[in-house]
């Protein structure tokens, strides 16, 4: 094995187990904690498969804000913290039985179907590219996205707002 | 292209976007008369309903920012049923959202954001086009579905909505990229060159592409409310304010039957034979449960849930319908969902105006409405036929040719079982016109109708009696989209 499939291993190993300590987790706010760990992961394999940009995005977005927001949003909340808190309800075996068969089904089409491998080698300078991309080919998306965020932020001001009667 | 040709091009979305911030941009600094805001919304609807028009006349047909949109007959058909749908939305929300909220402004703001959001769902042609107004389109809706922020009901809605969604789009997500894994590529007509490659060459291709198709389905029939991802629509439905129902239950639908058609027909045409046999089980499970389930409700915005999921079976039986020599089945999808358009978003409003009055969503309340409101009962029978699918209305037509298309390709039973179904449904629809006009009413008071709403209800009975009797131009019209959406390379 070479170091790269060394670290891929671990990667992988410490990814998958953190996500199943997420889910299995009693009490949320360990959960909350292993999703980070989870996160952090996901960025090493950015980091193997050549994508600095993205790594660096992953860390700053999703562990930076994301997953902080939710543990503020998890110890701002009483009854989340209490020992009351179910993690799993009564059809946690359903949708085991559930998930098993997707992740069968998911990981025979990942090994058996022949993917497309690019033949061009790594650009050398894949940040320029990626904004040249974003601005040429991919700025319709771009665009969408913008408003997307915007509607996003509005929406999250209305259902967090307080309902006051009218002024007149 | 040229940039001014671009612009052109996207104008109706383009138009959308700018009022939709006009209007939320107004409404921080307009603080009094926040009811203009509704007719600003609703003057809106009009400058991108008359560029789609005028594009549609001129005949455009092309792909537009390096093939993320298709700029066709197609797109824009969807277009003008989106306009229209958010029109009648926001005519039949007037009142009954005066007198509920006084966050109005930002509610005719998201509702334009929707429509630009459905405008962009049935331009997309590219997977990741497809992804983001999809998500975009759902991000709105929860919103709007849980806008009542102090009424349980409306936020059990919202959050039911929204966890069906981010499951639903995930999966989506999930077969998006096992197919560009496969064929490297997210264009749709470039997935369909790419398959004509590889299947001479390779051998187990099946095994990536089934998952990556039905993980997509699933992410499609979340927005077209399918078994068995329709288990939010009864409680988004009954949940959420009404006109937000009555936009849910006719602009996204009809556009996840748009996203679904162009992916089906533009970028997996090789797996007809696969995903006609997915489609078949699930259109019968579909409108057998819905039209079931319907007849035990007592709350007409759960029957109306349940209905709509069992008209969406009905009009899955135009895609199945399709083989090489006939595009029946795909003209009557189209023609089906503009009869739907004006008869469910019509029946919507009936009961918009009817609890706007009266703060009642139960089915008995309904009783001897023929002597309090008869205009309203009357348009309300009308509806109801349409939605059964008898003639004159607008639903004969549409069914007439969904059911028609399936007994030309030779699928007898499809048809029988779905006309059998529109049998059941007339149990459920009817039991509310015997209620409205054979019982008496337990007061004689005349309802006092809201104004708007029953201008919406005028306006929907027109055209479902239009579609109904004279449907020849809207066939002319339906023909030149579906043949637009074949012609695509």
């Amino acid at each position: 094995m070479t170091l790269i499939q060394v670290v891929f291993v671990i990667l992988a190993v410490a990814a998958i187990g953190s996500a199943v300590g997420v889910v299995t987790s009693k009490n949320i706010f360990y959960s909350a904690l292993l999703l980070v760990a989870c996160l952090f992961m996901v960025a090493g394999f950015y980091v193997l498969l050549e994508a600095p940009f993205l790594a660096a995005v992953q860390v700053l977005v999703y562990v930076g804000a994301i997953a902080v927001l939710i543990i503020f949003a998890v110890m701002l909340t009483e009854s989340m913290m209490s020992k009351k808190a179910r993690a799993r309800n009564d059809q946690w075996w359903v949708a085991l039985v559930v998930a098993i068969c997707l992740a069968a089904v998911l990981l025979y089409v990942v090994v058996t179907a022949t993917w497309q491998v690019s033949p061009a080698a790594p650009p050398t300078d894949a940040i320029a590219a990626l904004g040249k991309a974003l601005m040429s080919t991919y700025v319709l998306p771009f665009e969408v996205a913008s408003v997307l965020l915007l509607m996003a932020l509005v929406g999250s001001i209305i259902i967090a707002r307080e309902e006051k009667p009218e002024e007149e | 292209m040229d940039w001014a040709e671009t612009l052109i091009l996207l104008s109706p979305q383009l138009l959308l976007v700018v009022w939709a911030l006009l209007v939320l941009g107004l409404d921080l600094v307009v603080k009094k008369a926040k009811d203009g805001l509704a007719y600003l919304a609703l003057a809106g609807l009009a400058p991108p309903l008359g560029a789609a028009i005028y594009l549609l006349a001129r005949g455009t047909a092309q792909p537009v920012l390096s093939g993320m949109v298709q700029v066709d007959a197609f797109s824009l058909y969807f277009t003008i049923i989106a306009c229209l749908a958010s029109g009648l939305v926001i005519l039949a929300s007037m009142e009954y959202m005066k007198a509920r909220t006084r966050y109005r402004g930002e509610f005719y703001g998201l509702v334009l954001l929707a429509t630009l959001a459905m405008t962009l769902m049935a331009a997309s042609s590219n997977l990741i086009m497809i992804y983001l107004s999809i998500e975009f389109m759902s991000l709105t809706s929860y919103v709007l579905v849980g806008y009542f922020r102090d009424d349980p009901k409306s936020s059990e809605g919202g959050l039911k909505y929204f966890l069906f969604g981010a499951v639903t789009s995930s999966l989506m997500l999930y077969g998006m990229t096992l197919m560009y894994g496969a064929t490297g590529t997210t264009d749709l007509s470039g997935i369909a060159s790419a398959l004509t490659g590889m299947q001479a060459t390779m051998a187990p291709w099946r095994f990536v592409f089934l998952p990556a198709i039905l993980l997509m389905l699933a992410g499609f029939s979340f927005k077209m409310a399918l078994v068995p991802f329709h288990q939010w629509a009864p409680d988004a439905y009954e949940g959420a304010p009404t006109p937000v129902a009555t936009l849910l239950s006719v602009g996204p639908k009809a556009m996840g039957f748009a996203v679904l058609l162009r992916v089906l027909l533009t970028a997996v045409p090789h797996f007809q034979f696969d995903w006609v046999a997915i489609l078949m089980g699930i259109s019968l499970v579909t409108m057998t449960l819905g039209n079931l389930t319907a007849m035990r409700q007592t709350n007409i915005k759960r029957m109306l849930a349940y209905s709509s999921i069992a008209q969406a079976g009905y009009i899955l039986v135009g895609i199945i319908s399709i083989d090489l020599f006939s595009i029946v089945g795909v003209l009557g999808v189209l023609l089906y969902l503009m009869a739907y358009l004006f008869t469910n978003a019509g029946v919507f409003i009936a009961v918009i105006a009817f609890s706007h009055v009266t703060n009642s969503d139960e089915i008995e309340d309904y009783t001897g409405l023929a002597r309090r409101a008869p205009a309203l009962a009357g348009a309300m029978v009308i509806f109801f036929m349409s939605l059964a699918g008898l003639p004159p209305t607008a639903g004969f037509v549409g069914k007439l040719f969904v059911f028609g298309a399936a007994v030309k390709v030779g699928y007898y039973y499809l048809a029988i079982i779905g006309v059998l179904n529109s049998v059941i449904s007339v149990v459920y629809y009817f039991n509310v016109v015997r209620l409205m006009f054979f019982l008496p009413p337990p007061t004689e008071e005349r309802l006092s109708l809201p104004r708007f709403p029953m201008v919406a209800v005028l306006i929907s009975v027109v055209m479902v009696l239009i579609i109904g009797l004279y449907p020849q131009p809207l066939i002319d019209l339906v023909t030149r989209s579906v043949t637009a959406l074949a012609m695509v390379p």
